[in-house]
């Protein structure tokens, strides 16, 4: 039985031929996100800014009146409130910013929805963030964010070289820097899903990583007078098949989540 | 590589199957599952945006713990100073301390002693050794007593803890499904109500302190008096709840009695109005300070206030003995039975704020479940179908050493009694894609090998040898990023955390043994001189 082979077993692809290019392609594309985020912004969500997410539903079914609604919440005085349809058209997602006046106030804020939308409909989805806890979940996110690069340095510092380890950290803080980036264009939701898809990218972009590292290791212990760009060449070559295959895996996987999710506007780990 | 004792076999065998089993209870109805013994039990439980329901994260108002601590200090040091007869004026509560001036003459020289004793050693954990609740300092004959901010932590630790205890209370008069209140850091409360559709009631019954007192009406003094500025030093101004809040009544300070003396409260009617009301029995002390303070009092007005409000305020016709009554003045029947609850259920010690909410309705988490499901067996679907494709009958080893290990992650996570959340059900899968990276790791250096020349068995011996310690590197990395992000996240993302976590460790396990049984075995009936791969 001829068995599937994705990459050819022989793979010579001279990869370092294009570091002159790639490198400074990758430096320009990790300051364009940069600058789009301090441009642009991250649309945090309620769990970093505080404030009302409402997801309701019509009990009957018919698709929701979101003129009306809007003009009933805005009567509200509840500053500014963002309505959307929500995948069906009698489901809508209802976002409020954060009311001045602390905890209290929120609640407050609550209620009066809740009031003024009448009984018709069915509340799927009630989530209020206080100023308290929007603060302390951004800053734990934060250092949650750089005590995990540290910690994966440090121990790749064991496991390899320092030098090994520092590159693999500019790699992989490349990867989460370009997502930021494609976060801010897109508008997606930031939240604390989308923290754990990064530190999620963070680990598997790891992996890759270092199972190519794993590979230079050896053949740095096998030809000791090969030179460089040729021995990094054939490592990469010789574990290709198998980042491609991973990566496909968790693709077509990530791909699945994605649909079934992309309902719930959480943003699911991107590859 | 390919060699195993027997012993070993058997071992890894028998802990993959026992694990296995411990998953077995989530897939059985819970009335089987109840009449197993309590250590057979466990199981997975949904987290909230699986099953619907409440959470609701509260926070005890410390400023407002802080100014009760420092009142009764303030109380505190007018009795000691009275009682050893040493005159003092300008005892004010100033920021964190309660200054007094000593008055020259007489016992003055004994105010550092006496005052002396109102500050103790603290006890508890938290505290150093030597702290002392309070510090007591004097410039001249100003003395200032200051609340240590151990002190202040303490008691709102001890707040907390009552306060669970009252709040687990209220929470079973709603009729719930076990709710989960747990104390979460040192100020705050996780209250989380499984099933519970619309946690307004719930939100006000825990938003309340419910502090009754039964205090006397001053009536020589009114309330326009009051408020022009010549109210007394021992009463208050308070005004009234719901359509009489704008009423206002002079109130002595002094407590006659207190909520903490009821043993009962139930709602009922009036018989003469049929008005909703609530009626209350004291315990004996409690009696006891009724009756005397209804048989001093008859003929004049006394107020039951809750929380600073005043609910009535009816005139005494006759001294109470028996020690109950009924509480009446605008309740609605719904209010009427809160009130009883609250009553019955006790005071919160401090006020309680709401800093987080999420409710999820029932109907989104059965519909997420479904999604979840969808998505993984099409996911696992495609995988199996992949490796069987580009690895033949390896694949097919690949697949069963996959399958084994969601089975064992929901095992041990049975085991642990987590709570499976929809991103833990994302952890799930995309734990799959990690273990089906360490096969394919073994697997293409396998195919490497036989290129290399090896023999058909050497090659798979070498294959597994030199795979093995980039596995464990690689899924280290990514249990770093795992703990990391259990330490700083909440709810979903936790579950998300766990079952990632979880499902590296087993995936490790099965990389390790699993996969490579499956094939020595094979190795080992078959005797290949080339390796389908």
């Amino acid at each position: 039985m001829r068995l599937l082979r994705i990459v050819p077993d022989d793979t010579k692809f001279d990869f370092m031929r294009f570091r002159r290019i790639s490198f400074p392609v990758s430096a320009i594309m990790s300051i364009l996100a940069i600058t789009l985020y301090f441009y642009h912004g991250l649309n945090f969500g309620i769990d970093f800014k505080g404030g009302l997410l409402i997801e309701v539903k019509t009990i009957s079914g018919a698709p929701a009146d979101l003129a009306s609604m809007r003009s009933t919440l805005g009567g509200l005085g509840l500053g500014e409130v963002q309505l959307q349809q929500f995948g069906a058209p009698d489901d809508v997602l209802i976002r409020i910013g954060e009311q001045p006046g602390g905890d209290a106030a929120q609640q407050a804020a609550v209620t009066k929805v809740r009031g003024s939308l009448g009984k018709n409909l069915n509340y799927q989805r009630v989530e209020v963030v206080g100023p308290r806890v929007s603060g302390e979940l951004l800053s734990y996110g934060v250092i949650g964010l750089m005590l995990a690069i540290f910690c994966i340095l440090i121990y790749l510092w064991f496991r390899f070289e320092w030098q090994f380890a520092l590159g693999a950290m500019i790699a992989n803080v490349h990867d989460i820097v370009l997502t930021i980036g494609f976060m801010s264009i897109t508008g997606i939701d930031f939240d604390l899903t989308s923290i754990a898809a990064l530190l999620t990218i963070l680990g598997y972009s790891l992996n890759d990583t270092v199972v190519i590292y794993d590979r230079i290791r050896e053949m740095l212990r096998r030809y000791k007078k090969l030179p460089m760009p040729d021995l990094l060449n054939a490592s990469v070559n010789q574990t290709l098949s198998r980042s491609v295959i991973t990566h496909l895996t968790v693709r077509w996987r990530c791909f699945r989540c994605c649909c079934s999710e992309a309902r719930r506007s959480t943003p699911s780990p991107l590859p | 590589m390919l060699y195993f004792t027997r012993w070993k076999a058997a071992a890894i065998i028998l802990t993959a199957l026992v694990v296995c089993l411990c998953a077995v209870p989530n897939f059985l109805p819970t009335a089987t599952v109840d009449a197993w013994p309590k250590w057979a039990q466990r199981h997975v439980v949904l987290g909230l945006d699986l099953q619907g329901g409440s959470h609701l994260l509260l926070e005890v108002d410390t400023k407002a713990v802080r100014k009760e601590m420092l009142e009764a200090l303030r109380d505190d040091v007018r009795r000691v100073l009275r009682d050893a007869r040493i005159g003092y004026t300008g005892l004010v509560v100033r920021g964190n301390s309660v200054e007094a001036r000593i008055r020259e003459g007489g016992n003055s020289g004994q105010a550092r002693e006496k005052l002396a004793t109102l500050s103790q050693p603290l006890g508890g954990i938290l505290s150093a050794a030597g702290q002392r609740n309070v510090d007591i300092t004097n410039d001249g004959n100003l003395y200032r007593l200051t609340l240590s901010e151990p002190a202040i932590v303490e008691r709102v630790r001890q707040s907390v803890d009552q306060s669970i205890q009252i709040i687990e209370r209220r929470v079973n008069e709603l009729g719930t499904v076990e709710p989960l209140i747990q104390r979460e850091g040192n100020d705050r409360i996780v209250v989380q109500v499984p099933g519970l559709q619309d946690p307004t009631r719930l939100k006000q019954l825990l938003g309340k302190t419910a502090k009754l007192d039964f205090r006397m009406v001053d009536s020589n003094v009114s309330p326009e008096q009051a408020q022009q500025g010549s109210l007394p030093p021992e009463d208050e101004l308070l005004h009234g709840t719901g359509k009489e809040s704008s009423q206002q009544y002079v109130i002595e300070k002094r407590v006659l009695v207190s909520g903490g003396d009821l043993t009962d409260a139930q709602p009922g009617f009036d018989p003469r109005t049929s008005e909703p009301i609530v009626s209350f029995r004291f315990n004996t002390s409690g009696a006891r300070k009724f009756a005397e303070a209804t048989q001093q009092n008859v003929g004049k007005p006394f107020a039951i206030v809750l929380d600073n409000e005043v609910i009535s305020a009816p005139v005494i016709r006759e001294p109470i003995l028996g020690g109950s009554g009924q509480i009446s003045g605008n309740f609605t029947v719904q209010s009427a039975n809160d009130l009883a609850i609250l009553l019955r259920a006790g005071a919160l010690p401090a006020p309680l704020t709401i800093i987080e909410e999420r409710t999820v309705g029932p109907g989104l988490g059965a519909d997420s479940i479904a999604r979840g499901k969808l998505s993984s067996y099409v996911g696992a679907a495609m995988v199996v179908f992949f490796m069987m494709v580009t690895y033949g009958l390896f694949g097919l080893f690949a697949n069963i050493a996959v399958a084994i290990n969601v089975a064992m992650i929901f095992g041990v996570l049975s085991l642990l009694n987590a709570t499976l959340t929809l991103p833990g059900i994302a952890g799930i899968v995309l734990t799959v894609g990690i273990a089906v990276d360490s096969n394919v790791l073994i697997y293409e250096r396998i195919r490497e090998e036989v290129r290399g020349g090896r023999s058909a068995i050497n090659a798979i011996d070498a294959g597994f040898k030199r795979a093995l310690a980039t596995i464990l590197d690689s899924n280290i990395t990514t249990f770093i990023a795992a703990a990391v992000l259990f330490y700083i996240g909440t709810g979903p993302v936790r579950g998300f955390a766990v079952t990632l976590g979880v499902g590296i460790i087993t995936s490790l396990f099965t990389a390790f043994t699993l996969t490579r049984l499956i094939v020595a075995y094979w190795v080992r009936w078959q005797r290949p001189q080339r390796v389908p791969i």
